[in-house]
């Protein structure tokens, strides 16, 4: 790693004074220090995040949601009886993430906003577009973990578990910069990478990402989280499934599926969702949305079976609403 | 008192103190050295190991304030004030930890380059679950990769070990 300043403020208005082009944020490293070791990332100096001990925690407050501090480890979500209480589907999905480990050093912010896995992107030795370069290398390459929805000049799949299950439950996120605060769609923190835009995320340099907020009345959904990874444990997604629905004489409301590891951003098949408002959770029914889900599929050369584990996964988790 | 307002220490190095396996330490080292090699090179505790040094095989794993983490995924200074547990520290006054026994007595490993992490995450795991079932060790060890396979022994032997701790 290249040597680094670091400073570890007490405050997020202290933080963002700090933040900068050549200072990025660190929370749980787990991440950060990957891309800094792996030299794709180089920066003069670092913010550790780790003393703003009051992003550290969920609250919920009758009338006005969930509001889950970034700093939060992933591990205190993954084992919290309380909170599996309000939303079962963070832990279903934590509890498939990465190693027990990476989820006491990982935090909630650090997850959402953690780089694309492109092995191209990871390697130092390809000069990749989303690094600035002049061409995507997964386009042509091996692309078995690469996007089948919604690329433009970079093939990358979003890799968090935990966005989706949050989408679903049209999560905010709130960013504080040294100018203020604005509160976003957490959907709206991702953009596929684009013409002058070679990021994954909306965040701005010096911005911190300090809470992610769920309306109360999202939390009447149930909702069930699904992945296929290569191996049992320990395995990015090939393709991860949340939907949420509210459910009332058996008929779906407020439908959501968002995938994830098939597009460069965390995935909402509206048209899907469209199929199934206001209809019954039965097997026809699922059966059409998940293949709306994915009817709009331009796979690889080497990841077609996204295609045909994402839209099973999607009619099996659309079934287990029904169920419930 | 208000907390001084902060500002950029390093890239040169720096003191940092912190107590390891109980005792008091102060290591004078660059923010970017990872706590992995302030252990192995500067503190000359060279039971966690260096194998993949990116997160992802276990070898490393050490207790930050009785949690298991990955020591080449942080970075030293961060643990500045806080306790590091080593597996150096785990047997006491001569005595072998439960879960080090347990190992010997299930034949938990082969070439043995992974035991130190494996045997981290189920001390780890023994202090907040005293009864594990199979399952709960094949979690607590699903982020240390053992590549001669002994994981049927190293689960029996974390089982074994809270049965024995449980005793003691």
């Amino acid at each position: 790693m290249k040597p680094f300043g670091y400073a570890r403020p007490r405050s997020v208005a202290e933080a963002t004074r700090l933040l900068g082009d050549d200072a990025v944020a660190i929370a749980g490293g787990t991440d950060q220090l990957g891309l800094m070791k792996s030299g794709i990332a180089v920066p003069e100096r670092l913010v550790s995040l780790s003393g703003l001990t009051d992003l550290d925690g969920w609250t919920r407050e009758r009338g006005k949601g969930l509001r889950i501090g970034a700093l939060t480890p992933l591990t205190d979500l993954e084992t919290s009886a309380g909170f599996a209480r309000i939303l079962p589907v963070v832990p279903q999905a934590l509890a498939l993430a990465a190693t027990p480990q990476l989820r006491t050093m990982g935090t909630v912010g650090g997850n959402l906003l953690q780089k694309t896995r492109c092995w191209y992107y990871r390697d130092e030795a390809f000069p990749c577009w989303l690094k600035g370069g002049t061409r995507c290398f997964a386009l042509e390459g091996d692309n078995r973990h690469h996007a089948v929805l919604g690329a433009e000049e970079c093939v990358s799949a979003s890799p968090s578990d935990l966005a989706p299950a949050l989408i679903a439950y049209d999560a905010s996120v709130e960013l504080r910069g040294a100018r203020g605060g604005r509160t976003i769609a957490l959907a709206d923190l991702y953009q596929a990478p684009h013409g002058a835009k070679r990021a994954e995320h909306t965040i701005r340099a010096t911005e911190v990402l300090t809470a992610v907020r769920i309306p109360e009345a999202a939390l009447a959904r149930r909702a069930t989280f699904l992945k296929a990874m290569d191996r049992k444990a320990w395995s990015f997604a090939v393709v991860s499934v949340s939907v949420a629905a509210r459910v009332r004489d058996g008929k779906a409301r407020d439908v959501r599926i968002v995938l994830g590891g098939v597009a460069p951003i965390p995935w909402r098949a509206r048209s899907a969702e469209t199929i199934l408002e206001g209809r019954a959770l039965d097997d026809a029914t699922c059966r059409a949305a998940a293949d709306g889900a994915f009817a709009d599929a331009e796979p690889l050369k080497d990841n077609g079976h996204k295609v045909t584990i994402g839209r099973e996964l999607v009619r099996r988790a659309l079934r287990s609403l029904a169920d419930a | 008192m208000a907390p001084k307002a902060s500002s950029f220490v390093g890239p040169g190095a720096l003191d940092v103190s912190f107590e390891v396996n109980g005792h008091p330490a102060t290591v004078h080292i660059p923010p970017h050295r990872t706590l992995l090699d302030t252990l192995r090179e500067t503190l000359g505790l060279t039971g966690a190991k260096k194998v993949c040094d990116e997160g992802t095989c276990g070898a490393c794993t050490v207790l930050v304030d009785g949690k298991a983490v990955y020591s080449c995924m942080t970075l030293a200074i961060a643990c500045e004030g806080r306790s590091v547990e080593t597996v150096e520290g785990l047997a006491r006054d001569g005595q072998l930890h439960p879960v080090q026994q347990a190992f010997i007595d299930h034949d938990a490993f082969q070439c043995g380059f992974c035991t130190p992490g494996q045997l981290m995450s189920i001390a780890a795991l023994l202090r907040s679950n005293g009864a594990p079932s199979e399952e709960d060790v094949t979690r607590a060890v699903t982020g240390n990769l053992c590549r001669c396979g002994a994981y049927p022994n190293i689960v029996a032997a974390g089982v074994a070990a809270a049965r024995k701790a449980g005793r003691a």
